[in-house]
């Protein structure tokens, strides 16, 4: 016989997370633009300050609009819930702050986006929170670098430029091993093309600028729970399973058990930190969410017409996109990834740097900026932008050369990509 | 707090107060496969409004030891113990589902120890598939599936929750993920041969209050109604939006009815 079954993926992008408005009956989320919400009476007042009854108190803890953001994304990823915040970036911070106080110390890969490198390797270390990078590949890396003050494992779905697969289910067992949790960011994956929870991981955050927007209008983040991390048994996080006087004596695994993290995230974090979403980003960021569904294939689909055609030219010395025969990761990715790789890669221009960016300025549909996973096709030449900061040590650790350049395949025609990119490549070509 | 009984170590949620003597005592007891903490927002309140709380963790379940009991019965004894450890000698018992079970049969067999009932998501019989039982038996993950899905009102997947950013179906499938093999089946197991319900509701001569979901799909309002009817003292809350799971799909209402009878 078969058993129950889950609303899917595409049912869920729409509907998850809200009903039709109780006051108006609006169809679509209404933009609750409001910073607070009156109390019924004194005793109601009370009630939700402590956490006796649920609902909204000022919208820098939780807004509905934001909460129905939260909570599609919660039901895409198979999570207990989440925590939508000022930008992805914010979203990692967050993770970290919830998880770690000064003298602890974290196992990151060093395939990752330049403002998370620079995040862990030098904002955090002014903070007491230490980390030690390795190649993402690297197991026996990941393992031997585990100490006793260690508290997280991160790394990201996609490595950023190279498109280092992260081998979860590996890390993950060498994260729980230790019993600590893996965080992921799996910005590039999107619930769409991997479930990173089902792999292994226990804790993911987005920066939902990208695909899950979609559209390139809103910056905002999103940090999402398994629920499955047991932090009581794991032994290292009194930050969740001791008294905590910042919150009225709260042991917050005790109090919520599953909900620990997210109530620590959202209760300490947003009320200290302060870097909510805003609901008019929520909104945004769920039109981008509703339709999640239909453009990540159609990314998928034209990035693979682009990677067969820059494959078949001589001017390209190097494509790094996990689909291609030769990527190390072609096989990982196979597994992992069995929608696609994304729509996001890099490849090596032959000239290197002066031909990299005669490429860049030749290109006319393709927009030269700092961003991906727009509906528009961008390009940009990392090792001048995005990781500006990184030493050309640490550039050729996250396999950046002199002329790698990153595309970020939109849902235009392909022929009008490819066509464009000929040009690029042309005026490369001579020197 | 922890404290040793035969068989382990249990554990109580108190809402972070020590037992207060001259309080009244509320003893909540969760359902198959759950925790004190599916108790979050009521157990608090009780707590902080002049009630001592024991939200407890049956034996397997949540932080308290030992492998979970094979019987509704066997529950039943396992909180009167607990109750008589701690020299509590009455309490108001609220239990939702498997636990609504142990309340009704602790009811009928201390009832000198029982000040009232609450019976929340219950059913007589509460009889449980022979498809659901096998996959439980067979640590079948597809249990857990079958659990999240019967548990909850049709409509609460494509709605909000009340509590903001959190995803029901999510919440009950890692609940269940961290159980150890055998103790979902146990509890169903239990709940499933359970005979002695309409003999206990006869005895019960406290007051009972049954809060039924409209919704429920594992354990529908017509389920309750014979036992209802056996009791001397009862009355019903039906609450409209909600499936089986009333303290997440309707927390306020499930909290308002439980203050307007235990107050």
């Amino acid at each position: 016989m078969s058993g129950p079954k889950y609303p899917g993926f595409d049912t869920l992008a729409l509907h998850a997370g809200q009903s039709p408005d109780p006051a108006t009956g609006a169809r679509a989320v209404p933009i609750y633009q409001t910073t607070s919400y009156v109390f019924r009476d004194a005793a109601h007042a009370a009630s939700l300050f402590n956490m006796e009854r649920a609902g909204h108190v000022y919208s820098r803890i939780s807004n509905p609009t934001v909460a129905v953001l939260e909570e599609r994304m919660a039901a895409l990823e198979g999570g207990v819930g989440a925590v939508a915040t000022a930008s992805g970036q914010a979203a990692l911070h967050l993770a970290i702050a919830t998880l770690m106080d000064a003298g602890s110390h974290v196992v990151a890969s060093a395939a990752l986006y330049g403002g998370s490198h620079n995040l862990l390797g030098y904002t955090l270390k002014r903070f007491g929170i230490e980390t030690t990078f390795v190649q993402p590949r690297d197991l026996e890396g990941w393992k031997k670098h585990v100490k006793s003050n260690t508290r997280l494992l991160f790394g990201e779905t996609l490595g950023n430029p190279g498109l280092d697969v992260l081998d979860i289910p590996s890390v993950s067992k060498i994260a729980h091993d230790a019993g600590l949790p893996l965080l992921v960011d799996a910005t590039f994956t999107t619930p769409y093309l991997m479930k990173p929870f089902e792999l292994g991981a226990d804790l993911l955050y987005h920066s939902a600028t990208k695909f899950l927007g979609g559209h390139g209008i809103a910056i905002g983040g999103v940090l999402v729970d398994s629920g499955r991390f047991d932090w009581e048994r794991s032994g290292k996080f009194p930050q969740l399973t001791a008294p905590y006087a910042g919150f009225h004596n709260m042991d917050f695994e005790e109090e919520s058990g599953t909900r620990a993290f997210l109530l620590r995230a959202r209760r300490e974090g947003l009320r200290d930190f302060g870097a909510c979403m805003a609901p008019m980003t929520a909104f945004q960021i769920l039109q981008g969410i509703e339709t999640l569904h239909l453009r990540m294939p159609r990314h998928v689909e034209s990035t693979r017409k682009v990677v067969g055609f820059l494959s078949a030219n001589p001017g390209v010395e190097k494509i790094l996109y996990p689909e291609v025969p030769g990527h190390p990761d072609h096989e990982l990715a196979k597994k992992l990834l069995p929608r696609g790789c994304g729509a996001v890669f890099s490849f090596d221009i032959k000239g290197g740097r002066e031909a990299g960016r005669k490429f860049i300025e030749s290109l006319r549909v393709f927009s030269h900026l700092a961003n991906v996973g727009d509906a528009k096709s961008l390009v940009i030449h990392p090792a001048t932008t995005t990781h500006y900061r990184m030493s050309d040590e640490d550039l050729k650790k996250a396999g950046i050369g002199p002329g790698t350049v990153r595309l970020s395949i939109g849902l235009e025609d392909p022929e009008d990509l490819m066509g464009d990119l000929t040009l690029g490549l042309r005026a490369a070509a001579k020197g | 707090m922890e404290l040793a009984l035969t068989g382990g170590k249990a554990f109580a949620y108190t809402a972070a107060h020590a037992l207060r003597p001259g309080l009244r005592t509320i003893v909540f007891v969760h359902g198959a496969g759950l925790d004190h903490s599916w108790w979050g927002l009521q157990s608090r309140y009780f707590g902080y409004h002049g009630y001592n709380v024991l939200a407890v963790d049956l034996p397997g379940h949540g932080r308290s030891e030992g492998p979970a009991l094979a019987s509704v019965g066997e529950m039943a004894g396992w909180v009167f113990a607990l109750l008589k450890e701690l020299k509590i000698a009455k309490a108001a018992l609220v239990g939702h589902s498997m636990g609504a079970l142990t309340a009704l049969e602790f009811a009928a067999r201390y009832p000198e120890t029982t000040e009232r009932i609450a019976l929340i998501g219950v059913a007589y019989p509460m009889k449980v598939s022979d498809a659901f039982l096998d996959a439980a038996r067979r640590n079948d993950p597809v249990a857990y599936d079958m659990d999240v899905i019967w548990a909850h009102a049709a409509q609460t997947p494509l709605s909000g929750n009340p509590n903001p950013g959190m995803w029901m179906y999510g919440d009950t499938l890692a609940r269940l993920s961290r159980l150890a093999p055998g103790v979902l089946h146990a509890g169903l197991a239990a709940c499933n041969a359970y005979a002695d319900g309409m003999e206990a509701a006869a005895k019960v001569k406290c007051p009972a209050l049954f809060v039924l979901g409209a919704r429920d799909m594992m354990t529908p309002p017509k389920g309750a109604q014979a036992l209802a009817k056996a009791m001397a003292d009862s009355r019903t809350v039906t609450i409209e939006p909600s499936g089986h799971s009333l303290m997440a799909e309707a927390p306020d209402a499930t909290l308002n009815a439980l203050i307007a009878f235990l107050r």
